[in-house]
């Protein structure tokens, strides 16, 4: 009996690491501005969002680690095995602009944090780029994927700050659960945000590849599972945390809108330095870990959905396309956030449209995958599952191109200025 | 025909027509039958509008172009599925098959015929699987820009494909394997190394497929080279029968630290199942921890007594042929099997047939207990120069030998 729970116990621990790197990467800089922005504002009323979002969540990144468990191939492999060459060659194409512009509001978060400790951009940025680069070229997957874990707990920093700010606690817990929706443009464009931001294509991408790249089988499904949901539970914590502190630190002073997470940080500062550098040094760290991430998971997908040679354990010249592709989303990223007159929020807008386009896609392709006994024999989804499969991802589609649409306007809008917030 | 090159964005689509020139419909698939002709395109199956495909066979087709498919016989069958055939575009096309040469998985993005002659009838013979950027150029324009302009484009990218008799094809139904005349030849002629690295890019599935069909002797080779990891994941995926006979080539150490390694009731049932000698040495060698030398050892090497000579030894390595590979020293032992002496295997070459091994050990011997930690192994290794170290037991009864390639395992684990 010991025995078995023992080699449970040792099993959990082998397949730790895909769930949670992507449910926590999923709150980097776009993400923590996000909450940050909700805090601010509209100070505890948001936080009953966090449930839902965490259920939603754990549906869709359940399907894709079950597929990358069963078929032991990623998702854009089955795309390609499914749906053939072009509609690959379409979505990698979309996806990997995405990412572009998510790796540029990663850049920028890294600058605008470290502008906080006096490092100016200019050397924060080539330098965070030439890192990413190296960590992931030189270094080893099972060091590589140390490096990222002991990056997750740093994101505790988020809590400490939250504590730090001394918000108010009873109110926190109240709107926890207590849903409030309010008639007022501002409100709905934050919640129509925060779920939005929640879920991006990318994450589909990596956690598959990395579930099949950890070796997990059918037979260690049921641990690699937990590790998912509790990567879920452990990113809306982390959420909870943020908005709290921009809620206690901000909100309860004076509600105001942000410009970005760094101004968030600075709203933290007359509550004690160690709050403000925590919630600066979170910032740098979710950043930087977003920035390793994806440019290594949009050269997989690419290549392997398009059938070219990849893996960093390859030379250069027996996977050009990798090392290209990988080598280009880095340098390009970088490059924009040191542009003059190089407008972040802008960028955020285009981002959250873009991953918003591609989102519905991979989701509709997923649940159509996970639903082909051909892939996934007996692991199809069960047909109450398949209710709140289907549900959820037209919710998040829904919501994805609620903010689309929102993103856009706030684009065409000559004082784009104001994320999303004009209340 | 000018150009005797055919790819298959082209044949798909391509119209068919009889023998007045009436159109019949446009080609939906190509299929080969492994078991009659592994290269020749036997059917061409042919879709019109929203009726049931037909099936055209080679010898029905009088010429092939880019122009179209002309029929010398038009009395064609109705399709239905054949277990046969290996249809091009739905086995093949996007799907993954290993590249026996170039020694690593691919994608099928496109695939090259020629057309021969062949007394009335032209036919296709099936000569590359393309897999560059070329051949996405050509899927991706595909239907879009007309061939004969796809062609003079795609020259200025360099091609990238793989000739037919390389390609080795997936299939992880065994019984649709025997009917396709899949076989594992091209894999099992590959280095073992090479092999394991190829299992390590597929899918379980596809894994266990390979390990369920290959000699079992290639199988344990390929297998000792493969991921620590996925090494117990395939072993567990296969049959019992299989996995006891693939353990059973292997070298005992190897085979106990990866069946310590997996979960104990499976590991046991492979044990009950194998059949030889090394059973009981993989059982004792389990015993073992797996850091110290004990669980580092094998149990596979020389040792004669301390009486032999030259003459001896050799006549020893004449018997067990299947050491030599890896061997390098021989051990002497007294009656009581206790360890004396070891010696270099290049000295024997230098003294003649009577001369006694013991004038021939090493200067200094160096031996661990079984219960010796593998730092200090490793240790030991480097100090010394060592190419093989005793282990004894508590009565210095020689019970195995660490040799340098265990070394290296574990110090690339690190």
């Amino acid at each position: 009996m010991w025995k078995r729970f023992k080699y449970h116990i040792l099993i959990f621990f082998a397949v730790i690491g895909p769930g949670f790197i992507t449910a926590v990467v999923d709150n980097d800089a776009g993400g923590i501005f996000t909450y940050s922005a909700a805090g601010a504002k509209y100070g505890y009323l948001p936080l009953w969002t966090l449930l839902p979002i965490t259920v939603l969540l754990i549906v869709t990144q359940e399907m894709c680690s079950r597929m990358g468990a069963v078929t032991g191939k990623g998702l854009s492999d089955l795309i390609r095995e499914e749906f053939g060459l072009r509609t690959t060659f379409i979505l990698m194409a979309i996806l990997v602009f995405a990412n572009l512009t998510n790796m540029i509001a990663d850049f920028a978060g890294i600058a605008s944090s470290l502008e906080l400790f006096g490092i100016s951009r200019y050397l924060s940025v080539p330098l965070g780029a030439a890192a990413v680069w190296l960590l992931v070229v030189k270094g080893d997957y099972r060091s590589v994927e140390k490096i990222f874990l002991f990056a997750c707990v740093v994101y505790i920093a988020y809590i400490i700050s939250g504590i730090l700010v001394r918000p108010n606690w009873k109110e926190a817990a109240i709107y926890s659960v207590k849903p409030v929706l309010m008639l007022e443009g501002g409100y709905i464009t934050m919640l129509i945000g925060m779920v939005g931001t929640s879920i991006a294509p990318w994450m589909q991408f990596y956690l598959q590849a990395a579930v099949v790249e950890k070796g997990v089988t059918e037979k260690e499904y049921k641990e690699s599972r937990i590790e998912v949901i509790v990567g879920c539970i452990v990113m809306s914590i982390t959420a909870f945390f943020i908005i709290v502190a921009c809620a206690g630190a901000i909100y309860s002073v004076a509600p105001r809108d942000i410009k970005d997470a760094a101004d968030a940080a600075l709203g933290l500062k007359p509550f004690g330095q160690y709050a403000y550098l925590l919630f600066a040094a979170g910032l740098f760290n979710a950043s930087l870990f977003a920035a390793c991430i994806l440019p290594l998971s949009t050269a997989y997908s690419v290549c392997e959905g398009m059938g070219f040679e990849s893996g960093v354990n390859k030379r250069f010249r027996e996977a050009p396309i990798f090392y290209w592709l990988f080598t280009l989303l880095i340098v390009v990223g970088g490059a924009i956030v040191l542009l003059p007159n190089f407008q972040l929020v802008k960028m955020i807008l285009l981002s959250q449209v873009i991953n918003g386009i591609l989102l519905p896609f991979i989701l509709i392709f997923m649940t159509l995958l996970i639903n082909k006994p051909k892939i996934m024999r007996e692991w199809t989804n069960p047909r109450f599952y398949n209710a709140i499969a289907w549900t959820s991802v037209a919710l998040m589609i829904g919501l994805t191109l609620a903010l689309v649409a929102l993103s856009v306007r706030d684009m065409l809008g000559s004082s784009a200025f104001l994320l999303l917030h004009r209340g | 025909m000018a150009d005797e090159k055919l790819f298959l964005t082209e044949l798909l689509g391509l119209k068919v027509f009889d023998l007045k020139g009436r159109r019949l419909g446009v080609v939906k698939d190509a299929a080969i039958v492994p078991l009659v002709d592994p290269v020749r395109i036997d059917r061409f199956l042919i879709g019109s509008g929203s009726s049931a495909w037909l099936t055209v066979r080679y010898d029905q087709v009088a010429s092939i172009s880019l122009d179209g498919i002309r029929l010398r016989d038009e009395i064609l069958t109705p399709y239905h599925s054949d277990e046969y055939m290996l249809r091009v575009v739905r086995d093949l096309l996007d799907q993954q098959i290993i590249d026996a040469q170039g020694r690593k998985v691919v994608r099928v993005t496109d695939v090259t015929f020629e057309i021969r002659q062949e007394g009335e009838t032209e036919i296709l013979w099936v000569l590359d699987v393309d897999i560059g950027l070329r051949s996405v150029f050509r899927r991706l324009v595909q239907g879009i820009i007309p061939p004969r302009w796809v062609r003079k484009m795609h020259t200025r990218i360099p091609p990238h494909s793989i000739r037919w008799e390389f390609c080795n094809i997936l299939e992880h139904d065994p019984q649709r394997r025997l009917r396709l005349n899949i076989s594992n030849r091209l894999l099992e002629g590959m280095h073992p190394a090479d092999l394991a690295d190829i299992v390590e890019d597929l899918s379980p599935k596809d894994r266990e497929a390979i390990f369920e069909n290959i000699d079992s002797e290639v199988a344990a080779d390929a297998l000792s080279e493969v991921d620590p990891d996925i090494q117990a994941s395939i072993l567990e995926s296969l049959e019992t029968e299989k996995a006891a006979e693939i353990v059973e080539e292997m070298a005992p150490d190897e085979a106990a630290d990866l069946l310590g390694g997996m979960e104990e009731e499976t590991s046991e049932g492979i044990l009950e199942e194998m059949e030889h000698a090394p059973k009981s040495e993989v059982r004792e060698l389990l015993e073992f921890e797996e850091d110290t030398a004990g669980g580092m050892m094998n149990t596979e090497y020389v040792a004669l007594d301390q009486a032999a000579t030259v003459a001896d030894a050799i006549q020893t390595l004449k018997v067990s042929e299947e050491l030599l590979e890896a061997l390098n020293t021989i051990f002497l032992i007294d009656s009581a099997e206790q360890l004396v002496g070891a010696v270099p295997l290049a000295r024997l070459f230098l003294h003649e047939g009577a001369t006694p091994l013991r004038d021939l050990a090493a200067e200094t011997l160096i031996e661990v207990p079984v219960n010796e930690q593998q730092d200090r192994v490793t240790e030991l290794f480097d100090k010394y120069n060592l190419l093989a170290l005793p282990v004894v037991d508590q009565h210095r009864k020689l019970t195995g030998v660490i040799t340098a390639d265990d070394i290296i395992s574990v110090l690339r684990q690190r």
